[in-house]
Protein backbone atom coordinates (compact mmCIF):
# COMPACT_ATOMS: atom_id res chain seq x y z
CA UNK A 1 0.00 0.00 0.00
CA UNK A 2 1.61 3.27 -0.90
CA UNK A 3 0.21 5.73 1.25
CA UNK A 4 0.54 3.33 4.16
CA UNK A 5 3.05 5.88 6.37
CA UNK A 6 0.90 8.87 5.69
CA UNK A 7 -2.41 6.99 6.18
CA UNK A 8 -0.55 5.41 9.62
CA UNK A 9 0.40 8.61 10.78
CA UNK A 10 -2.55 10.67 10.20
CA UNK A 11 -4.31 7.97 12.54
CA UNK A 12 -1.16 7.96 14.41
CA UNK A 13 -2.60 11.90 15.39
CA UNK A 14 -6.22 10.48 15.57
CA UNK A 15 -5.53 7.97 18.10
CA UNK A 16 -4.01 10.77 20.50
CA UNK A 17 -6.75 12.83 19.87
CA UNK A 18 -9.00 10.98 20.88
CA UNK A 19 -7.14 9.34 23.79
CA UNK A 20 -7.14 13.31 24.88
CA UNK A 21 -10.76 13.28 24.02
CA UNK A 22 -12.26 9.78 25.32
CA UNK A 23 -12.34 8.15 28.95
CA UNK A 24 -8.83 6.66 29.17
CA UNK A 25 -9.48 3.07 27.69
CA UNK A 26 -7.80 -0.07 28.31
CA UNK A 27 -5.55 0.11 25.24
CA UNK A 28 -4.13 3.24 26.72
CA UNK A 29 -2.86 0.83 29.65
CA UNK A 30 -0.55 -0.63 27.53
CA UNK A 31 -1.28 -4.19 27.19
CA UNK A 32 -3.57 -5.92 24.46
CA UNK A 33 -7.38 -5.97 26.85
CA UNK A 34 -8.17 -9.63 27.53
CA UNK A 35 -12.06 -10.89 27.41
CA UNK A 36 -12.40 -14.45 29.03
CA UNK A 37 -16.06 -15.84 27.82
CA UNK A 38 -17.16 -18.95 29.78
CA UNK A 39 -19.06 -21.28 27.05
CA UNK A 40 -18.70 -22.44 24.15
CA UNK A 41 -22.43 -22.85 23.21
CA UNK A 42 -24.13 -20.88 20.42
CA UNK A 43 -23.74 -17.68 22.73
CA UNK A 44 -19.92 -18.36 24.10
CA UNK A 45 -18.44 -19.76 20.70
CA UNK A 46 -20.44 -16.74 18.94
CA UNK A 47 -19.42 -14.05 20.94
CA UNK A 48 -15.78 -15.32 21.20
CA UNK A 49 -15.52 -14.92 17.59
CA UNK A 50 -17.66 -11.94 16.93
CA UNK A 51 -15.19 -9.53 19.26
CA UNK A 52 -12.02 -10.75 17.57
CA UNK A 53 -13.63 -10.05 14.16
CA UNK A 54 -14.35 -6.38 16.07
CA UNK A 55 -11.15 -5.72 17.15
CA UNK A 56 -8.41 -8.38 16.46
CA UNK A 57 -5.88 -6.63 18.91
CA UNK A 58 -8.32 -8.53 21.71
CA UNK A 59 -7.10 -11.27 23.19
CA UNK A 60 -10.00 -13.20 23.92
CA UNK A 61 -10.21 -17.08 25.78
CA UNK A 62 -12.72 -19.43 25.52
CA UNK A 63 -13.36 -21.83 28.29
CA UNK A 64 -15.68 -24.86 27.78
CA UNK A 65 -15.30 -27.80 29.30
CA UNK A 66 -15.71 -29.91 26.34
CA UNK A 67 -14.58 -30.37 22.85
CA UNK A 68 -17.14 -31.47 21.18
CA UNK A 69 -20.10 -29.23 21.19
CA UNK A 70 -23.70 -30.76 21.08
CA UNK A 71 -26.42 -28.38 19.95
CA UNK A 72 -29.56 -29.00 20.75
CA UNK A 73 -31.83 -27.51 18.14
CA UNK A 74 -33.09 -30.58 16.01
CA UNK A 75 -31.99 -32.84 18.61
CA UNK A 76 -35.79 -33.79 18.75
CA UNK A 77 -35.26 -35.05 15.21
CA UNK A 78 -32.44 -37.40 17.15
CA UNK A 79 -35.02 -38.25 19.33
CA UNK A 80 -37.24 -39.25 16.84
CA UNK A 81 -35.07 -41.42 14.92
CA UNK A 82 -35.15 -38.60 12.15
CA UNK A 83 -31.36 -37.69 12.22
CA UNK A 84 -28.14 -38.51 13.84
CA UNK A 85 -26.64 -37.29 17.15
CA UNK A 86 -23.63 -36.55 14.67
CA UNK A 87 -24.60 -34.03 12.55
CA UNK A 88 -25.49 -31.89 15.87
CA UNK A 89 -21.95 -32.22 16.99
CA UNK A 90 -19.37 -29.84 16.22
CA UNK A 91 -15.49 -28.81 17.44
CA UNK A 92 -13.37 -25.76 18.12
CA UNK A 93 -11.20 -26.16 15.96
CA UNK A 94 -11.98 -23.40 13.76
CA UNK A 95 -12.60 -21.32 16.57
CA UNK A 96 -9.26 -21.51 17.63
CA UNK A 97 -8.26 -21.09 14.10
CA UNK A 98 -9.30 -17.07 14.49
CA UNK A 99 -6.66 -16.80 17.24
CA UNK A 100 -9.06 -17.83 20.59
CA UNK A 101 -7.58 -19.40 22.93
CA UNK A 102 -9.58 -22.51 24.10
CA UNK A 103 -9.31 -23.20 27.37
CA UNK A 104 -10.50 -26.58 27.53
CA UNK A 105 -11.56 -26.18 31.57
CA UNK A 106 -14.34 -25.85 34.20
CA UNK A 107 -15.18 -22.01 35.49
CA UNK A 108 -15.34 -22.79 38.89
CA UNK A 109 -15.58 -18.95 40.15
CA UNK A 110 -15.54 -14.96 39.24
CA UNK A 111 -13.78 -12.61 41.32
CA UNK A 112 -15.91 -9.49 40.06
CA UNK A 113 -13.72 -6.79 42.21
CA UNK A 114 -10.17 -8.44 41.12
CA UNK A 115 -11.51 -8.83 37.42
CA UNK A 116 -10.48 -13.02 37.48
CA UNK A 117 -11.82 -15.99 36.33
CA UNK A 118 -10.75 -19.51 38.30
CA UNK A 119 -10.30 -22.56 36.74
CA UNK A 120 -11.05 -25.59 38.06
CA UNK A 121 -7.13 -26.63 38.43
CA UNK A 122 -6.65 -23.61 40.35
CA UNK A 123 -5.96 -21.37 37.25
CA UNK A 124 -7.09 -17.73 37.68
CA UNK A 125 -7.64 -15.73 34.19
CA UNK A 126 -7.65 -11.97 34.76
CA UNK A 127 -9.86 -9.77 32.59
CA UNK A 128 -11.05 -6.64 31.21
CA UNK A 129 -14.48 -8.04 30.41
CA UNK A 130 -15.77 -11.42 31.44
CA UNK A 131 -18.61 -12.66 29.29
CA UNK A 132 -20.48 -15.65 30.57
CA UNK A 133 -22.77 -17.67 28.69
CA UNK A 134 -23.40 -20.65 30.48
CA UNK A 135 -26.27 -21.74 29.19
CA UNK A 136 -28.58 -23.47 31.38
CA UNK A 137 -28.44 -25.85 34.39
CA UNK A 138 -31.76 -28.05 35.83
CA UNK A 139 -32.96 -26.96 39.69
CA UNK A 140 -32.39 -30.74 40.63
CA UNK A 141 -34.08 -29.43 43.78
CA UNK A 142 -37.35 -28.08 42.43
CA UNK A 143 -39.08 -31.15 41.71
CA UNK A 144 -39.76 -33.88 44.01
CA UNK A 145 -37.97 -37.25 43.07
CA UNK A 146 -36.18 -35.86 40.32
CA UNK A 147 -32.37 -35.55 40.95
CA UNK A 148 -29.31 -36.60 38.66
CA UNK A 149 -29.82 -40.23 39.98
CA UNK A 150 -33.64 -40.24 38.65
CA UNK A 151 -32.27 -38.70 35.26
CA UNK A 152 -30.80 -41.48 34.40
CA UNK A 153 -33.79 -43.26 34.18
CA UNK A 154 -36.04 -40.81 33.15
CA UNK A 155 -34.42 -38.24 30.79
CA UNK A 156 -34.76 -34.85 30.82
CA UNK A 157 -32.65 -34.40 27.01
CA UNK A 158 -32.62 -30.82 27.86
CA UNK A 159 -29.02 -30.21 27.04
CA UNK A 160 -28.14 -32.48 24.09
CA UNK A 161 -25.63 -35.40 23.95
CA UNK A 162 -25.81 -39.25 26.03
CA UNK A 163 -29.55 -37.77 27.53
CA UNK A 164 -30.79 -37.36 24.36
CA UNK A 165 -29.85 -41.00 22.85
CA UNK A 166 -31.12 -42.54 26.03
CA UNK A 167 -34.50 -41.26 25.65
CA UNK A 168 -34.37 -42.36 21.83
CA UNK A 169 -32.80 -45.79 23.30
CA UNK A 170 -35.70 -46.10 25.64
CA UNK A 171 -38.70 -45.45 22.82
CA UNK A 172 -36.98 -47.83 20.40
CA UNK A 173 -37.25 -50.25 23.07
CA UNK A 174 -40.52 -49.75 24.17
CA UNK A 175 -43.07 -52.14 23.06
CA UNK A 176 -46.20 -51.09 20.66
CA UNK A 177 -48.57 -49.88 22.49
CA UNK A 178 -46.69 -48.34 25.27
CA UNK A 179 -47.65 -44.87 26.62
CA UNK A 180 -44.81 -41.96 26.74
CA UNK A 181 -45.53 -39.26 28.80
CA UNK A 182 -44.04 -36.02 28.55
CA UNK A 183 -43.48 -32.99 31.57
CA UNK A 184 -43.38 -29.62 30.07
CA UNK A 185 -42.52 -26.83 33.05
CA UNK A 186 -43.09 -23.39 33.69
CA UNK A 187 -42.08 -20.41 32.35
CA UNK A 188 -38.73 -19.09 31.69
CA UNK A 189 -36.96 -22.47 30.31
CA UNK A 190 -34.19 -23.43 27.58
CA UNK A 191 -36.41 -23.12 23.99
CA UNK A 192 -40.12 -22.39 24.89
CA UNK A 193 -42.11 -24.69 21.84
CA UNK A 194 -38.86 -27.12 22.70
CA UNK A 195 -41.67 -29.78 24.20
CA UNK A 196 -43.99 -29.63 21.90
CA UNK A 197 -41.90 -29.82 18.96
CA UNK A 198 -40.55 -32.95 20.46
CA UNK A 199 -44.03 -34.19 21.04
CA UNK A 200 -44.53 -34.05 17.77
CA UNK A 201 -41.55 -35.50 16.38
CA UNK A 202 -41.96 -38.32 18.87
CA UNK A 203 -45.67 -38.49 17.84
CA UNK A 204 -44.64 -39.00 14.04
CA UNK A 205 -42.37 -42.10 15.12
CA UNK A 206 -44.95 -43.52 17.54
CA UNK A 207 -47.47 -43.48 14.38
CA UNK A 208 -45.05 -44.56 12.32
CA UNK A 209 -43.25 -47.34 14.05
CA UNK A 210 -45.94 -48.16 16.59
CA UNK A 211 -49.11 -47.24 15.91
CA UNK A 212 -51.29 -48.29 19.32
CA UNK A 213 -48.77 -46.22 21.85
CA UNK A 214 -50.24 -43.21 23.02
CA UNK A 215 -48.10 -39.90 24.20
CA UNK A 216 -49.46 -37.74 27.02
CA UNK A 217 -47.61 -34.20 27.38
CA UNK A 218 -47.96 -32.60 31.26
CA UNK A 219 -47.99 -29.10 31.33
CA UNK A 220 -47.59 -26.68 34.21
CA UNK A 221 -48.93 -24.02 32.14
CA UNK A 222 -52.01 -23.26 30.00
CA UNK A 223 -50.65 -21.56 27.16
CA UNK A 224 -47.32 -22.10 25.08
CA UNK A 225 -45.32 -21.15 22.23
CA UNK A 226 -47.02 -21.31 18.46
CA UNK A 227 -49.82 -23.07 20.15
CA UNK A 228 -52.46 -22.56 17.62
CA UNK A 229 -50.08 -23.93 15.21
CA UNK A 230 -49.25 -26.79 17.06
CA UNK A 231 -52.62 -27.61 18.25
CA UNK A 232 -54.16 -27.71 14.79
CA UNK A 233 -50.79 -30.14 13.24
CA UNK A 234 -52.21 -32.45 15.92
CA UNK A 235 -55.41 -32.35 14.94
CA UNK A 236 -54.61 -33.04 11.38
CA UNK A 237 -51.28 -35.89 11.78
CA UNK A 238 -51.64 -37.25 15.30
CA UNK A 239 -55.63 -37.47 16.22
CA UNK A 240 -56.17 -39.74 19.12
CA UNK A 241 -52.71 -40.02 19.71
CA UNK A 242 -51.08 -37.36 21.47
CA UNK A 243 -52.77 -35.75 24.43
CA UNK A 244 -52.14 -32.11 25.67
CA UNK A 245 -52.67 -32.00 29.48
CA UNK A 246 -52.85 -28.00 30.54
CA UNK A 247 -52.20 -26.56 34.17
CA UNK A 248 -56.15 -26.37 35.10
CA UNK A 249 -56.92 -29.66 33.87
CA UNK A 250 -54.47 -31.18 35.75
CA UNK A 251 -50.99 -30.87 33.81
CA UNK A 252 -48.57 -30.22 36.69
CA UNK A 253 -46.37 -32.66 37.21
CA UNK A 254 -45.49 -32.23 41.09
CA UNK A 255 -43.44 -35.53 41.99
CA UNK A 256 -41.62 -38.23 39.85
CA UNK A 257 -41.16 -42.09 41.10
CA UNK A 258 -38.36 -42.98 38.85
CA UNK A 259 -38.23 -46.35 40.35
CA UNK A 260 -41.90 -47.06 39.01
CA UNK A 261 -41.69 -44.47 36.11
CA UNK A 262 -44.88 -42.39 37.12
CA UNK A 263 -45.35 -38.91 36.84
CA UNK A 264 -47.82 -37.63 39.84
CA UNK A 265 -50.12 -34.63 39.59
CA UNK A 266 -52.76 -33.08 41.74
CA UNK A 267 -54.96 -34.84 39.72
CA UNK A 268 -53.62 -38.46 39.79
CA UNK A 269 -50.80 -41.07 38.50
CA UNK A 270 -49.60 -41.01 35.06
CA UNK A 271 -47.31 -44.38 34.76
CA UNK A 272 -45.71 -44.51 31.68
CA UNK A 273 -43.31 -47.20 29.54
CA UNK A 274 -41.40 -44.14 28.90
CA UNK A 275 -41.25 -40.59 30.53
CA UNK A 276 -39.42 -37.25 29.78
CA UNK A 277 -39.14 -35.16 32.36
CA UNK A 278 -38.17 -31.52 30.85
CA UNK A 279 -37.71 -30.17 34.45
CA UNK A 280 -37.23 -26.27 35.81
CA UNK A 281 -34.38 -24.85 35.24
CA UNK A 282 -31.65 -21.98 35.90
CA UNK A 283 -28.85 -19.99 34.75
CA UNK A 284 -26.01 -22.18 34.41
CA UNK A 285 -23.62 -22.65 37.70
CA UNK A 286 -21.25 -20.17 37.20
CA UNK A 287 -23.50 -17.16 37.29
CA UNK A 288 -24.20 -17.65 40.57
CA UNK A 289 -20.61 -17.89 41.88
CA UNK A 290 -19.72 -14.72 39.65
CA UNK A 291 -23.04 -13.13 42.00
CA UNK A 292 -24.86 -12.34 38.25
CA UNK A 293 -27.83 -14.40 38.94
CA UNK A 294 -31.14 -12.79 40.84
CA UNK A 295 -33.40 -15.20 43.12
CA UNK A 296 -35.17 -15.95 39.98
CA UNK A 297 -31.52 -17.70 39.25
CA UNK A 298 -31.76 -15.79 35.77
CA UNK A 299 -29.29 -12.65 34.86
CA UNK A 300 -30.53 -9.29 34.58
CA UNK A 301 -28.73 -7.09 32.52
CA UNK A 302 -28.01 -4.05 30.29
CA UNK A 303 -30.50 -4.29 27.09
CA UNK A 304 -27.55 -2.31 25.07
CA UNK A 305 -24.30 -3.76 26.25
CA UNK A 306 -25.63 -7.48 27.73
CA UNK A 307 -23.55 -6.04 30.81
CA UNK A 308 -24.94 -7.52 34.56
CA UNK A 309 -27.10 -5.13 36.51
CA UNK A 310 -25.80 -7.00 39.25
CA UNK A 311 -21.62 -6.81 38.42
CA UNK A 312 -19.94 -4.37 36.45
CA UNK A 313 -16.96 -5.54 33.73
CA UNK A 314 -19.69 -9.11 33.39
CA UNK A 315 -21.52 -9.68 30.44
CA UNK A 316 -24.38 -12.48 30.69
CA UNK A 317 -25.48 -14.12 26.87
CA UNK A 318 -27.85 -16.50 25.86
CA UNK A 319 -30.28 -18.49 28.15
CA UNK A 320 -28.47 -17.72 31.30
CA UNK A 321 -30.00 -13.70 30.26
CA UNK A 322 -33.34 -12.09 31.66
CA UNK A 323 -33.60 -10.95 27.89
CA UNK A 324 -36.52 -9.28 28.15
CA UNK A 325 -39.32 -10.26 25.63
CA UNK A 326 -36.70 -12.08 23.66
CA UNK A 327 -36.85 -16.34 23.78
CA UNK A 328 -34.25 -18.74 25.07
CA UNK A 329 -33.07 -19.78 21.84
CA UNK A 330 -30.13 -20.76 19.98
CA UNK A 331 -30.96 -17.53 17.35
CA UNK A 332 -31.44 -15.35 19.98
CA UNK A 333 -28.30 -16.49 21.18
CA UNK A 334 -26.29 -16.17 18.53
CA UNK A 335 -27.96 -12.07 18.07
CA UNK A 336 -26.87 -11.55 21.61
CA UNK A 337 -23.61 -12.44 20.63
CA UNK A 338 -22.74 -9.84 17.91
CA UNK A 339 -24.78 -7.38 20.04
CA UNK A 340 -22.65 -7.90 23.32
CA UNK A 341 -19.36 -8.38 21.51
CA UNK A 342 -19.72 -4.80 19.39
CA UNK A 343 -20.27 -3.40 22.70
CA UNK A 344 -17.72 -5.30 24.31
CA UNK A 345 -15.17 -3.51 21.38
CA UNK A 346 -16.62 -0.22 21.93
CA UNK A 347 -16.28 -0.39 25.75
CA UNK A 348 -12.63 -1.68 26.02
CA UNK A 349 -11.39 1.46 23.41
CA UNK A 350 -13.58 3.84 25.41
CA UNK A 351 -16.37 4.20 23.48
CA UNK A 352 -19.99 4.53 23.65
CA UNK A 353 -21.78 1.38 22.33
CA UNK A 354 -24.82 2.58 20.01
CA UNK A 355 -28.21 1.32 20.48
CA UNK A 356 -28.80 -2.44 19.16
CA UNK A 357 -31.36 -4.36 17.06
CA UNK A 358 -31.65 -8.00 17.41
CA UNK A 359 -33.61 -10.57 15.61
CA UNK A 360 -35.02 -14.43 16.70
CA UNK A 361 -36.21 -17.02 14.53
CA UNK A 362 -37.00 -19.97 15.82
CA UNK A 363 -38.45 -23.42 13.93
CA UNK A 364 -40.02 -26.15 14.98
CA UNK A 365 -40.86 -29.76 12.87
CA UNK A 366 -44.27 -31.07 13.58
CA UNK A 367 -43.58 -33.59 11.34
CA UNK A 368 -40.36 -33.82 9.20
CA UNK A 369 -42.02 -32.06 6.16
CA UNK A 370 -44.03 -29.76 8.41
CA UNK A 371 -42.14 -26.51 9.69
CA UNK A 372 -43.94 -23.81 11.40
CA UNK A 373 -41.56 -20.08 13.04
CA UNK A 374 -41.67 -17.95 15.47
CA UNK A 375 -39.53 -14.50 14.32
CA UNK A 376 -39.68 -11.18 16.31
CA UNK A 377 -37.34 -7.86 16.59
CA UNK A 378 -36.45 -6.44 19.84
CA UNK A 379 -34.33 -3.15 20.25
CA UNK A 380 -34.34 -1.36 24.45
CA UNK A 381 -37.23 0.28 25.46
CA UNK A 382 -37.48 1.38 29.08
CA UNK A 383 -34.38 -0.73 30.38
CA UNK A 384 -35.60 -4.06 28.97
CA UNK A 385 -35.74 -6.13 25.43
CA UNK A 386 -38.76 -4.94 24.05
CA UNK A 387 -40.38 -6.57 21.09
CA UNK A 388 -40.55 -3.50 18.29
CA UNK A 389 -44.17 -3.06 17.91
CA UNK A 390 -46.05 -4.40 14.84
CA UNK A 391 -43.26 -6.61 14.31
CA UNK A 392 -42.66 -10.27 14.59
CA UNK A 393 -45.23 -12.87 15.20
CA UNK A 394 -45.82 -17.10 14.17
CA UNK A 395 -46.31 -18.64 10.46
CA UNK A 396 -50.29 -17.68 9.53
CA UNK A 397 -53.11 -20.64 10.87
CA UNK A 398 -54.44 -20.93 7.31
CA UNK A 399 -50.90 -21.76 5.41
CA UNK A 400 -51.02 -24.18 2.64
CA UNK A 401 -48.91 -27.77 3.05
CA UNK A 402 -46.33 -26.22 0.61
CA UNK A 403 -45.90 -23.64 3.24
CA UNK A 404 -45.46 -25.93 6.01
CA UNK A 405 -43.39 -28.21 3.75
CA UNK A 406 -41.54 -24.86 3.10
CA UNK A 407 -40.19 -23.91 6.31
CA UNK A 408 -39.41 -27.62 7.21
CA UNK A 409 -36.87 -27.55 4.23
CA UNK A 410 -36.11 -23.31 5.90
CA UNK A 411 -35.51 -24.80 8.99
CA UNK A 412 -32.76 -27.17 7.96
CA UNK A 413 -31.53 -24.66 6.48
CA UNK A 414 -30.92 -22.59 9.26
CA UNK A 415 -29.47 -24.87 11.20
CA UNK A 416 -26.56 -25.30 8.43
CA UNK A 417 -26.05 -21.23 8.47
CA UNK A 418 -26.14 -21.10 12.06
CA UNK A 419 -24.21 -24.07 12.74
CA UNK A 420 -21.27 -22.65 9.98
CA UNK A 421 -21.02 -19.42 11.85
CA UNK A 422 -20.52 -20.33 15.02
CA UNK A 423 -18.38 -23.49 14.05
CA UNK A 424 -17.24 -23.37 10.78
CA UNK B 1 -1.72 25.29 18.18
CA UNK B 2 -5.34 25.96 17.66
CA UNK B 3 -4.85 25.00 13.73
CA UNK B 4 -3.20 21.65 14.48
CA UNK B 5 -5.76 20.87 17.23
CA UNK B 6 -8.60 21.59 14.74
CA UNK B 7 -6.76 19.32 12.12
CA UNK B 8 -6.31 16.78 14.70
CA UNK B 9 -10.01 16.61 15.46
CA UNK B 10 -10.82 16.54 11.94
CA UNK B 11 -8.64 13.44 11.60
CA UNK B 12 -9.92 11.87 14.18
CA UNK B 13 -13.57 11.91 12.63
CA UNK B 14 -13.00 11.28 9.78
CA UNK B 15 -10.94 7.95 11.57
CA UNK B 16 -14.17 7.53 13.76
CA UNK B 17 -16.71 7.86 10.67
CA UNK B 18 -14.06 4.74 8.38
CA UNK B 19 -14.25 2.89 11.50
CA UNK B 20 -18.11 3.53 12.01
CA UNK B 21 -19.05 2.40 8.64
CA UNK B 22 -16.68 -1.22 9.18
CA UNK B 23 -19.22 -1.83 11.97
CA UNK B 24 -22.45 -3.41 11.01
CA UNK B 25 -25.34 -0.90 11.72
CA UNK B 26 -28.29 -1.80 14.17
CA UNK B 27 -29.90 -5.10 13.10
CA UNK B 28 -27.49 -5.68 10.71
CA UNK B 29 -25.41 -8.25 12.40
CA UNK B 30 -28.48 -10.60 13.29
CA UNK B 31 -28.96 -11.18 9.22
CA UNK B 32 -26.33 -13.81 8.93
CA UNK B 33 -28.41 -16.29 11.72
CA UNK B 34 -30.68 -17.32 8.73
CA UNK B 35 -28.53 -15.60 5.54
CA UNK B 36 -25.00 -17.62 5.73
CA UNK B 37 -22.29 -15.56 5.70
CA UNK B 38 -20.56 -18.21 4.03
CA UNK B 39 -20.11 -19.23 0.48
CA UNK B 40 -19.60 -22.59 1.50
CA UNK B 41 -23.14 -22.85 3.20
CA UNK B 42 -25.93 -24.54 0.72
CA UNK B 43 -29.53 -22.86 1.49
CA UNK B 44 -32.30 -21.51 -0.02
CA UNK B 45 -32.17 -18.36 1.87
CA UNK B 46 -29.72 -15.69 -0.40
CA UNK B 47 -26.05 -14.55 0.94
CA UNK B 48 -26.20 -10.61 1.13
CA UNK B 49 -22.93 -9.77 1.33
CA UNK B 50 -22.10 -8.06 -2.20
CA UNK B 51 -25.90 -7.84 -2.82
CA UNK B 52 -27.09 -4.38 -4.72
CA UNK B 53 -28.21 -1.99 -1.99
CA UNK B 54 -31.22 -0.57 -3.90
CA UNK B 55 -31.91 -4.38 -4.51
CA UNK B 56 -32.01 -4.60 -0.40
CA UNK B 57 -34.21 -1.65 0.16
CA UNK B 58 -37.01 -2.76 -2.26
CA UNK B 59 -36.60 -6.96 -1.02
CA UNK B 60 -36.92 -4.96 2.47
CA UNK B 61 -39.78 -2.65 1.54
CA UNK B 62 -42.04 -4.92 -0.65
CA UNK B 63 -41.51 -7.77 2.59
CA UNK B 64 -42.97 -5.15 5.30
CA UNK B 65 -46.09 -3.98 3.10
CA UNK B 66 -46.86 -7.89 2.07
CA UNK B 67 -46.22 -6.89 -1.55
CA UNK B 68 -43.87 -9.45 -1.67
CA UNK B 69 -44.39 -13.05 -0.31
CA UNK B 70 -42.93 -14.85 2.54
CA UNK B 71 -42.43 -16.98 4.89
CA UNK B 72 -40.88 -14.96 7.87
CA UNK B 73 -39.29 -11.94 6.08
CA UNK B 74 -42.85 -10.03 6.46
CA UNK B 75 -42.47 -10.29 9.95
CA UNK B 76 -39.39 -9.36 10.76
CA UNK B 77 -39.17 -6.68 8.02
CA UNK B 78 -41.88 -4.98 9.73
CA UNK B 79 -39.56 -4.22 12.70
CA UNK B 80 -37.14 -1.80 10.76
CA UNK B 81 -37.68 1.59 9.71
CA UNK B 82 -36.83 2.75 5.85
CA UNK B 83 -33.20 4.90 7.78
CA UNK B 84 -32.45 1.43 9.15
CA UNK B 85 -33.36 -0.45 5.91
CA UNK B 86 -31.34 2.22 4.00
CA UNK B 87 -28.40 1.74 6.47
CA UNK B 88 -28.35 -2.07 6.75
CA UNK B 89 -28.53 -2.07 2.67
CA UNK B 90 -25.77 0.07 2.41
CA UNK B 91 -23.14 -2.04 4.71
CA UNK B 92 -24.10 -5.15 3.18
CA UNK B 93 -23.39 -3.90 -0.02
CA UNK B 94 -20.08 -3.28 0.91
CA UNK B 95 -19.36 -6.54 2.49
CA UNK B 96 -17.75 -9.16 0.37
Amino acid sequence: MKAGRREFLKLGVAAAASTALLPVPTFAQGAAPRVVVVGGGFAGASCARAIRQADPRVAVTLIEANTTFTACPFSNAVIGGLRELSAQQFTYERVAADGIAVARATATAVDALARSVTLADGTRLPYDRLVLAPGIDIRWDALPGYDEAAAAHIPHAWRAGEQTLLLRRQLEAMADGGLVVISAPANPFRCPPGPYERASLIAHYLKTKKPRSKLIVLDAKDTFSKQRLFQAAWAELYPGLLEWVPLSKGGNVTSVDAATVTLVTDFGRHKAAVANVIPPQKAGRIAESAGVADRSGWCPIDPVTFESKLQAHIHVIGDAAIAGAMPKSAFAANSQAKTCAAAVARLLTGGAPSAPKLINTCYSLVAPDYGISVAGVYAPASGQLAEVPGSGGVSPTDAPRATRAAEAVLAEAWFRTIAAEVFG
Amino acid sequence: MGRALAVAIGVASIAAAVVASAEPPAGAAACSGCHPASTRVTSPVPRLAGLDRAMIVRAMQDFRSGQRASTVMDRIAKGFTDAEIQAIAAWYATQR
